[in-house]
């Protein structure tokens, strides 16, 4: 490469030219030919991409699955003659990346794309930093191809603000089969049937339920065990409009102890063990069970399981008839730079083709978001989590995931969240006072 | 001339320290949740923070952390540097293993004390293994006794430290005084006891601050260790105000427990600081 020319450099010295002028007629031959060669470059490079943009994407798709769900969307973008920026911050719920986020937007230089999904959106939107994708959304016909639920999510005052990528299910039980074989028990349906279950597994050995001790997973494990108890209208009273009587009442005590009796059987290294590790618990067998959304099918595919032979799926007992979404999305960021806008706006497009869609969840362990896809390819669990999307979706049983900011503010959520991890780790703690502190914790602005 | 060169680092300083200090004051009285805005509430944040469970768990977590790690710094530091003074052989060694600790950084030792204290893999494991099955060490996973495992790891740290400090200190005393004191006919002990430690007045007082200062700054090893412990078990003030302004776009509350962390420090060091100074001149 060339040196640069120190033009501060007072040294008189006979080795240079001491006389600029000199320096300036006599080019040396090869700083010809490279000068020739950088812009014949130049010419190409134009000539081949007229409108190349850059786009930055901050996620947090980090581990196996999601890793390679993520690097299917960098090809689509490249395909297109786009470069991606890769900005991943690893932490499985995206509290690092939401960090790092902020600051980003504080300092002027936002990334042109970030994973933030939920109400968040709106929070971000009322900022005023998010770009107008409306003219993307007419043109491919979003608002038919996404259920309203979803699209209404995407939205900040009646425009497009947001692309959702996929709906992943929370309310899923993943089992290892042949443990369940060994303890000589079956998957279970019920909250009563799961403690059958988990009390033959913990006879054989097995440990029953792999569990990792962070808030988050024990909020996840909790929201599914308020939804199979107390039913989705409870859910949505309780947990989305954090309605102070449902939070105190009989069926939120008995959701609690429910709950608190999960612990029982799970292990005592589960504090801060992460959901990946807890996963492979179970693929390994050293478990039984797991409470965990459907991207831990994409662990159990990446590590060459087949979905009804090597490891089972069911929706958490007592949810068959209900489905708690979390839908991850991408908000777009106003730009300074416009040439990175036309990039972007094809990201957005390319986010919601049939084509990513479908290579995407297929590695990502979700199903497309974009309704009325082909589901050939996909295996079994995906299968029954579509259409439970679209018949929960008319039975109005389709409720957002609160421990996946979906449905509550994120003070309100890690208010609760607290409470909720606090009571599963303190056993002194007795339903009562959680549920005081459940209503005290909602009023979180 | 030399305050000309010293201008640019101190207006710097100014600026970016206590500039932003100010600046943060100003966030805790302002309803800021996920970014800066200046709307003025008054005491709102500080009300909502001092009613808040976690914020009163940080606190009695701090202050126990806090004179624990201190006060067992001090101690096990001066401990080992009175017995490394006593003209061993292999001094120089057994100095360098101890101050060994010190080289990592506090993610690296909450890291391996995690693994070391977690009962299905670590010392509760390997104890159980050798037999005595009935060995239980789960401090990590109790929310009550979880703070003190992030203790354990502090002073194992910082111990060493303490000790160079101190054995720095020692080497500093004059010998005629103990001398003239065993001519006296005063023992061991009380040679220690009161002549030696005395005199190493100037050593507490530094010591004292630098191991202060490690443990309200303590985000790292507490996050490394137990994240926050089972639940918020061990949570401290500078864990909540991370959580707060970053994570849960509280940035006002986060800004309030800032402020409150700055008094209490203020509070204590500003009058041991006049204090000793004072009674220097």
């Amino acid at each position: 490469m060339f040196r640069p020319v120190d033009v501060h450099h007072k040294v008189p010295d006979t080795i240079h030219h001491t006389n600029p002028e000199t320096l300036m007629n006599t080019t040396h031959p090869t700083i010809r030919l490279l000068r020739t060669a950088a812009a014949a470059a130049a010419l190409l490079g134009a000539s081949i991409v007229v409108n190349a943009g850059e786009v930055e994407v901050l996620h947090y798709w980090t581990s196996g699955g999601e890793a390679k769900a993520a690097a299917a969307l960098k090809a689509t973008l490249q395909a297109k003659g786009h470069s991606w920026k890769d900005f991943a911050v690893a932490g499985g719920g995206g509290d690092s990346a939401m960090t790092v986020l902020k600051s980003r937007v504080v300092s002027g230089n936002a990334p042109a794309a970030a994973q933030i999904k939920g109400p968040s959106i709106q929070e971000w939107g009322a900022e005023g930093v998010l770009a107008n994708l409306d003219d993307v959304a007419k043109a491919n016909n979003w608002d038919a191809l996404l259920p309203k639920v979803v699209s209404d999510v995407m939205k900040y005052k009646g425009n497009y603000v947001a692309v959702p990528v996929n709906v992943h299910r929370v309310n899923w039980l993943w089992a290892n089969p042949e443990a369940l074989k060994k303890a000589n028990t079956k998957m279970p349906t019920s909250w009563d049937e799961f403690f059958v279950t988990a009390e033959a597994l913990k006879k054989a050995g097995i440990i029953p339920v792999a569990h990792g001790g962070q808030n988050w997973q024990d909020f996840t494990t909790f929201e599914s065990v308020a939804l199979g108890v107390g039913g989705a209208e409870f859910y949505k009273k309780a947990l989305v409009q954090l309605d102070p009587a449902s939070l105190k009442g009989a069926t939120m005590q008995k959701v609690l102890t429910t709950f608190k009796h999960v612990k029982d059987y799970t292990d005592k290294n589960a504090a801060g063990r992460d959901w990946n590790l807890a996963t492979a618990m179970v693929i390994k067998g050293e478990a039984g069970m797991q409470l965990m959304g459907d991207w831990a099918k994409g662990e159990f595919i990446a590590a060459g399981k087949v979905p009804g032979k090597d490891f089972l799926c069911a929706a958490a007992p007592g949810t068959a008839n209900a489905f708690t979404f979390n839908v991850d999305s991408f908000a777009m960021f106003k730009l300074k730079n416009t040439t990175n806008v036309q990039a972007q706006k094809d990201m957005a497009a390319a986010i919601m083709a049939p084509e990513f869609q479908e290579t995407f969840n297929l590695n990502k362990g979700s199903i497309p978001v974009r309704l009325n896809m082909d589901m050939g390819k996909f295996d079994d669990c995906a299968k029954l989590s579509a259409k439970d999307f679209v018949s929960t979706a008319k039975s109005n049983t389709l409720v957002p995931s609160i421990a996946h900011g979906m449905a509550v503010s994120s003070a309100a959520e890690g208010a609760i969240k607290d409470v909720v991890s606090q009571f599963w780790n303190t056993d002194t703690m007795t339903a009562e006072q959680a549920m005081d502190r459940l209503v005290a914790a909602a009023k979180t602005k | 001339m030399p305050r000309l060169v010293l201008a640019p680092s101190f207006a710097l300083a100014f600026v970016f320290i206590y500039g932003l200090i100010a600046w943060n004051g100003v966030l805790s009285f302002s309803a800021s949740r996920i970014l800066p805005n200046y709307e003025f509430v008054g005491w709102a944040q500080y009300a909502t923070l001092f009613a808040s469970e976690r914020w009163s768990v940080a606190l009695k977590n701090l202050a126990i952390f806090s004179s624990l790690f201190i006060g067992l710094g001090l101690g096990l530091g001066l401990l080992l540097a009175i017995l490394l003074d006593q003209k061993i052989r292999v001094e120089g060694t057994l100095r360098t293993i101890y101050l060994y600790p010190m080289a990592l950084s506090f993610i690296v030792t909450g890291t391996a004390w995690k693994w070391i204290l977690n009962p299905g893999l670590g010392l509760e494991h390997l104890v159980q293994s050798w037999g005595w099955t009935s060995f239980s060490f789960d401090w990590l996973v109790n929310p009550d006794r979880a703070i003190y495992t992030v203790v354990i790891a502090g002073v194992w740290q910082s111990a060493g430290f303490v000790m160079a400090l101190f054995l720095a200190g020692l080497r500093g005393i004059d010998d005629s005084i103990i001398k003239a004191a065993q001519i006296d006919g005063a023992s061991l002990p009380r040679i220690y006891w009161r002549v030696i430690i005395p005199s190493l007045r100037p050593v507490f007082f530094s010591t004292l601050l630098v191991l202060a200062h490690i443990s309200i700054k303590s985000f790292d090893l507490v996050m490394a260790l137990t994240a926050g412990g089972p639940g918020f078990a061990t949570d401290v003030p500078a864990t909540f105000m991370y959580a707060m302004s970053f994570s849960r776009g509280q940035i006002g509350l986060g800004a309030a427990s800032a402020t409150v962390m700055l008094a209490t420090v203020a509070a204590i060091v500003v009058p041991y600081l006049y204090s000793e100074l004072r009674t220097r001149k």
